[in-house]
């Protein structure tokens, strides 16, 4: 009993010394369906990492499951930052597996995206709650970002305390407005960026570090 | 139950297209636990009513309402929810919502459907008032 005890003592000691302080802080990518966080992710981890994330797509729900890219150190200002980062499904509080049939898609197909969608925007809220230390959530600067949806995951994340970069993304486009991105949230600093086109990526790489570094 | 009176819940009958109206006030949901609280709202949901909290629900439910609303989707029987909240009224100015739940300025009120059954709930008094109309 007293060896057991003992083992998994030291088991733990040498545990939580791996796991100490230099754990990369776990951010989550959030967001409304087709608002560019997987073309966001996958810019971070090949700017940095040298390879992509997965697939992005205009068909919504492409990322089905979260998906992680491990390991990903920044460089800022001669400090080193590591992050994984997590893409999840947007959010949503519905899926119609119909509204995939006009996507030249069959109804087994469509119904099996639809239950992947479910599935991993169910994990990305459980992870939300469990298992993220702080937060990207990207706007598509073109829309309105007074959905309720929004409201509510940005209520999520500040009851949270994680904290929460909002980045109003697709800036190259000529109807982009990061004005009004800016009000609806106007407790959190936005930072405005062209994912697509790697408009502005610096300033976001600075904020990612000051805000999870 | 005899004299056909019109009740806010009317609609037992599964023939009636009427839009039936689940109203739970702040009192009933005080001692639930975060799941019965779901439970509650998705039943109400899923039989295809609306049902309007009088006070809503804390970010944390909000998010298990998401997940569990996400594992109970399933294809030709259930597309999920729409939800709305309605800020607390003006004081003095007593609106539509606080008339209808019978007291003085509601907390939060949160207003939660079946997807298929109402495409979007507008931010609008005007079509609650048309939904409890229609009773
Ligand atoms: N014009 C423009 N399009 C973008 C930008 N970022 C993403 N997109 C496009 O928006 C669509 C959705 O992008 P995706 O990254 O899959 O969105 P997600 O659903 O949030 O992961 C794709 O067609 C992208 O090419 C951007 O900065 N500018
Ligand atoms: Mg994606």
């Amino acid at each position: 009993m007293g060896l057991l005890t003992n083992l998994r003592d030291s088991i733990l000691r040498v545990t939580d010394g791996l796991f100490a302080a230099d754990e990369p802080k776990r951010i989550g990518i959030y967001g409304p369906p087709n608002a560019g966080k997987t073309t966001l992710a996958n810019r971070i981890a090949r700017d940095w990492t040298g390879d992509a994330v997965g697939p992005e797509s205009q068909v919504p729900h492409e990322t089905r499951r979260a998906r992680r890219k491990e390991d990903v150190e920044i460089e800022r200002n001669g400090q080193t930052v590591t992050i994984d980062i997590v893409d999840t499904p947007g959010v949503t509080t519905k899926v119609d597996y119909k509204e995939f049939l006009d996507h030249d898609m069959d109804k087994e197909d469509a119904v099996r995206r639809s239950r992947e969608a479910t599935e991993g925007v169910a994990e990305a809220m459980h992870w939300l709650r469990e298992d993220v230390d702080g937060v990207i959530y990207v706007l598509d600067s073109t829309t309105d970002p007074f959905t309720q949806v929004n409201t509510m995951l940005i209520g999520i994340i500040e009851s949270q305390d994680l904290p929460a970069l909002i980045l109003a993304n697709k800036t190259d486009l000529s109807e982009s407005d990061v004005t009004q991105i800016a009000n609806a949230f106007p407790q959190h600093e936005t930072v405005p960026l062209s994912a697509l086109e790697g408009e502005n990526m610096d300033e976001v790489y600075t904020k990612i570090a000051e805000y999870f570094g | 139950m005899p004299g056909a009176t019109p009740d806010v819940d009317g609609g037992d009958d599964p023939a009636d297209d009427g839009v039936r109206i689940d109203m739970i006030s702040g009192a009933r949901m005080e001692g639930l636990t975060s799941m019965e609280k779901i439970r509650l709202i998705l039943d109400g949901v899923r039989e295809g009513n609306i049902v309007i909290l009088e006070e809503g629900l804390s970010p944390d439910e909000e998010s298990k309402l998401i997940e569990v609303t996400m594992t109970e989707i399933s294809p030709d029987d259930f597309t999920g929810i729409e939800i709305e909240t309605y800020p607390k009224p003006n004081a003095g100015n007593k609106s539509f919502l606080d008339r209808l739940m019978g007291r003085e300025s509601a907390q939060k009120l949160t207003v939660i459907g079946p997807a298929n059954r109402i495409e979007t709930l507008h931010k609008d008094e005007n079509l609650i008032s048309t939904l409890v109309s229609r009773q």
